[in-house]
């Protein structure tokens, strides 16, 4: 531990921290309490606690496990995010392989090109797809009067969308953890008899698994909540998130949106929780 | 030989996706997005080259106001961030006890996980007229009529502050947790005092962390479209809705693209300054974590 | 046709470029059917890019590998029947110990009942019989290297390859493993090809020992060969602890020379290695310190005579180490010289400052030219 500065500074650091740790729960706690307020509208007094938002079939407190367009969202949610997801892992999987054990030129300029991504504005992403996609589209019906369906704003273009930055990630938690393989491991699996597909099959791939793992749910839990990009690129098959968007923007904010709310951050939560437990390593005795 | 075959096949076969996925859906959209940037529309259907799309936001102040705007609020927000987030990445990695460290980090990233919308539905339950702080407030008997909270820039930058000091304090915490603690007790050793040691030493060494940080909370708060519309309500004017505008509502897909394109090089502009400035590479921070 | 050997390795002629820079340099040797021959030298002389080449994971730029009498060169390291164990031994972390030994089989093809028979064996013979279900992590250092050797020594290989395996251990462990390495090879009776740069790891467990330096091997010998009779200035400087003095030749007669050091001293030395000094040529003296004779002054100096040199001096400074206590005494020159001297803890040991005769014998100043 590093040296400690006298105490009442120390104190008024730990009651600054603590304020930081209310101020980051506050609007969790705010979105997630009214979830079980047995009110129509999501604010004090607190009128008792319920669950009616979550499992009652009927209005005016139709909960949201029986609201057909917000388990729909959570449908095209989940599909999204499972597919952006494995795409993204692939990729990433690959790009690691190719940045960690290739030598090619211009490397350094190709990984800044995969970091790219990450840092450009999720709006612009969404609209370039979009204006790509639509030009291409457009032309195929003029030219080749060919209806190129997949390429107008609809679950293609929002998968396309999320994996063109979500590969960034799931890649830079691969090569990070590929970067700390002992290759001397392979080396001594190849020495021991093994093929050279074998020794993928047995030793390197299992050591990257637990960051695969993590890389694919993050990757699910970012397609899940993502907003920007997904809102240009979005058809008829809305996610989770636009729904509840337009939700909050057209018929204004009801508890049906804090119990999809604390559903969603139990939800992450957990996920969070077991990608931190598959990539830890096993304790050193 | 056939090795060196080998070799070059697996090295194309890896190259394949990596250049299939930056080409298609980064480098060409962008290319395309300043292409149709730079047509004028001369009539119904019928368009030109040239660069009226970049003139008229020009002309037009509401537009490069909005602009700067969105930079400078950008800026604030980051700073704030840093100055917010360093002390809290600096208790994390150097103060607290090994078993709470493990879990504050894991509360710092709790929040990451949840959606923009659901953080920002919290802040509005919090913030509005009818919300908890007022209600809270007006039951404690310190204020007499519920007060607005929302819907002004004091709400964006908090709630743009909530919503990206996340990405400063983790890459913070983890260059910080690379730091020898020798370090800081050498300085100390040697007779420096905690300014100067943290001015000498602690933040020197977290340089490419705070570079790093500073240029993903920048980049997310400059993109970001929720939070500003949802906290600061239809005026806001966050240069992200002007997008939105000008290709949902006006339809007007060229002059959407030639905003996109200039918030895109606005941003990139301010990175390089910035990279320039503290005399870091995009190679040695964002790329490093 | 096979050639009939005896030899389970041999190396012809090997050579390897990386670019400009030659890593092996025509090295040729052989080693006998179960003897333990380790590879000495000093970081980046080119032992570990020789290692890989005999593994098969570099392609030597010409020359010849045989094990057993055949050539392996372009055989690929999953196809040869040489075994190695790693530096950090690279044991897989995400099996425990009995599938990492019975990995090797797995690929082999071997079915369930020889694995497991093979594996329970070779667990006995490292006396390690318990241990089959431990995750490596559950492992000691030492219970590692055995792991790491059983692993190879389960597939019969013909060679055992083993780049510096003990350099991670702490000291005591270190020297506990060289007499348990030297046993294992008995035990297995196969050839092990052992790689280190630390002198006292290879003369304790070699029967036969390479000196390699600069891609080339200098000298071949039994660990007394090259540490009484180096052919190379280098290998009587590497190999042992030494003073050494550079020189030049004042006088030159059958087999001796007196010799001038830069510092002004003379003494007479025996010549060895190749080439014979002539008066005026420069030349290079070692001494071990065993061979260095301290006594006090007393009234009757000694003499130097035809077969001992002598020279007196004051001693700077004991560095005492039990039996293997060491004087360095200063000469008039200035020079240090280190001597081991035997300290009893009477009265009569040597203390600092002391006036002290150094004597050794002429035949053990190896004087090599150039």
């Amino acid at each position: 531990m590093a040296i400690k500065p006298n105490t009442a500074f120390l104190t008024s650091y730990r009651i600054y921290v603590a304020a930081f740790f209310v101020f980051l729960a506050a609007p969790l706690v705010a979105a997630g309490m009214f979830a079980f307020n047995d009110s129509v509208f999501p604010s004090l007094p607190w009128q008792g606690f319920t669950l009616d938002w979550f499992f009652n079939d009927s209005e005016p407190k139709l909960g949201m496990f029986h609201d057909r367009r917000l388990l729909r969202g959570l449908y095209y949610s989940f599909v999204i995010a499972s597919f952006v997801s494995l795409l993204s892992v692939f990729v990433g999987t690959c790009n690691a392989f190719l940045f960690v054990r290739c030598r090619f030129p211009a490397k350094d300029f190709f990984y800044i090109m995969m970091v790219v991504p990450l840092v450009i504005p999720g709006v612009i992403l969404g609209i370039s797809i979009l204006l790509l996609a639509s030009n291409i589209a457009n032309g195929a019906e003029e030219s080749l009067s060919l209806d190129l369906d997949f390429l107008r704003p609809g679950i293609v273009l929002v998968v396309l969308g999320q994996f063109s930055f979500i590969t960034t990630i799931t890649s830079l938690v691969i090569i990070a953890r590929l970067r700390k393989f002992d290759q001397s491991m392979e080396e001594a699996a190849y020495n021991l008899g093994a093929s050279r597909a074998r020794v993928l099959r047995t030793i390197t791939l299992p050591f990257l698994f637990p960051a695969m793992a993590a890389a694919g749910i993050v990757a699910f839990l970012v397609s899940f909540e993502n907003f920007n990009t997904t809102l240009f690129l979005v058809g008829s098959e809305a996610p989770l998130t636009i729904t509840m968007y337009d939700r909050m923007v057209k018929v204004g904010s009801t508890p049906v949106l804090n119990a999809v709310s604390f559903f969603l951050m139990v939800g992450s939560a957990l996920l969070a929780l077991v990608s931190i437990l598959v990539q830890r390593d096993k304790p050193q005795t | 030989m056939m090795q060196n075959d080998i070799k070059r096949l697996s090295l194309f076969l890896l190259f394949a996706p990596f250049a299939l996925w930056i080409i298609l859906l980064i480098v060409l959209p962008h290319l395309g997005m300043f292409y149709i940037s730079l047509q004028e529309k001369v009539g119904p259907r019928v368009y030109e080259f040239g660069l009226a799309n970049y003139i008229n936001f020009f002309n037009e102040p509401i537009y490069w106001n909005t602009l700067i705007r969105t930079g400078s609020m950008s800026m604030l927000v980051t700073v704030l961030a840093l100055l917010l987030g360093f002390p809290i990445a600096y208790y994390i990695a150097k103060i607290a006890g090994n078993r709470t460290r493990g879990a504050l980090f894991l509360m710092c990233l709790i929040p990451l996980w949840v959606s923009d919308l659901i953080r920002a539905f919290g802040w509005i339950l919090l913030l509005r007229e009818t919300g908890i702080i007022s209600s809270s407030l007006q039951w404690a008997g310190l204020i007499n009529t519920p007060i607005e909270f929302l819907y002004n820039d004091a709400a964006v930058i908090m709630g743009l502050v909530y919503t990206v000091i996340l990405f400063m304090i983790v890459p913070l915490v983890s260059t910080l947790d690379g730091m020898d603690n020798s370090m800081i007790e050498a300085g100390y050793n040697l007779g420096g005092n905690g300014p100067t040691v943290l001015r000498r030493i602690i933040i020197p060494y977290a340089m490419p962390g705070i570079v790093s940080g500073c240029i993903v909370v920048f980049m997310l708060t400059a993109g970001s479209y929720l939070t500003p519309i949802l906290l600061g309500g239809k005026n806001s004017s966050w240069f992200t809705e002007q997008i939105y505008d000008q290709f949902i509502t006006r339809y007007n897909w060229e002059s959407g693209a030639a905003f996109g394109f200039l918030l895109l090089a606005f941003t990139s502009l301010v990175i390089w300054g910035g990279l320039k400035l503290s005399g870091q590479t995009l190679n040695s921070t964002v790329a490093r974590s | 046709m096979q050639s009939i050997t005896e030899n389970d390795l041999e190396c012809i002629q090997i050579q390897k470029h990386f670019g400009s820079v030659r890593a092996v340099d025509n090295v040729s040797f052989e080693i006998p059917k179960g003897s333990f021959f380790s590879i000495l030298g000093p970081s980046g002389c080119g032992k570990t890019t020789l290692m890989r080449m005999i593994a098969g994971f570099e392609q030597p730029s010409s020359g010849d590998i045989r094990i057993k009498g055949n050539s392996v060169i372009g055989t690929p390291p999953n196809r040869r029947n040489v075994k190695m164990v790693f530096q950090h031994l690279a044991l897989f972390p995400m099996m425990n110990v009995y599938e990492n030994i019975a990995y090797g089989l797995r690929c082999a093809g071997a079915s369930k009942d020889v694995i497991r028979t093979k594996v329970h064996d070779v667990l006995e013979r490292i006396s390690l019989p318990d241990v089959a279900n431990r995750e490596i992590t559950q492992l000691s250092g030492g219970q590692k290297q055995r792991i790491a050797i059983a692993r190879c020594m389960v597939l019969d290989p013909d060679v055992l390859l083993l780049d510096e395996p003990l350099g991670a251990l702490d000291l005591k462990l270190r020297e506990a493993m060289k007499i348990e390495l030297k046993l294992l090879q008995h035990q297995f009776d196969t050839t092990f090809v052992y790689i280190t740069h630390d002198q006292s790891e290879a003369l304790v467990m070699s029967d036969n020992v390479a000196i390699m330096n600069e891609g080339k091997f200098v000298q071949i010998g039994t660990p007394q060969e090259l540490y009484h009779n180096p052919t190379a200035a280098f290998v009587a400087g590497f190999v042992g602890d030494t003073n050494r003095w550079a020189g030049r030749v004042i006088r030159a007669e059958n087999g001796t020379v007196e010799v001038e050091t830069e510092a002004g001293l003379t003494m007479r030395g025996s010549v060895r290695g190749s080439g014979a000094p002539g008066v005026g040529d420069t030349v290079s003296a070692f001494v071990r310190p065993e061979f260095i004779t301290a006594e006090k002054t007393t009234g009757q100096p000694k003499v130097a005579d035809q077969t001992h040199n002598v020279i007196s001096g004051k001693i700077d400074s004991i560095l005492f180490n039990g039996a293997n206590s060491r004087a360095l005494v200063r000469d008039r020159a200035g020079e240090l010289i280190e001597a081991d001297v035997v300290l009893t803890g009477g009265t009569q040991d040597l203390k600092p400052k002391d006036d002290v005769t150094l004597s050794w014998s002429c035949e053990q100043t190896m004087s090599f030219k150039g």
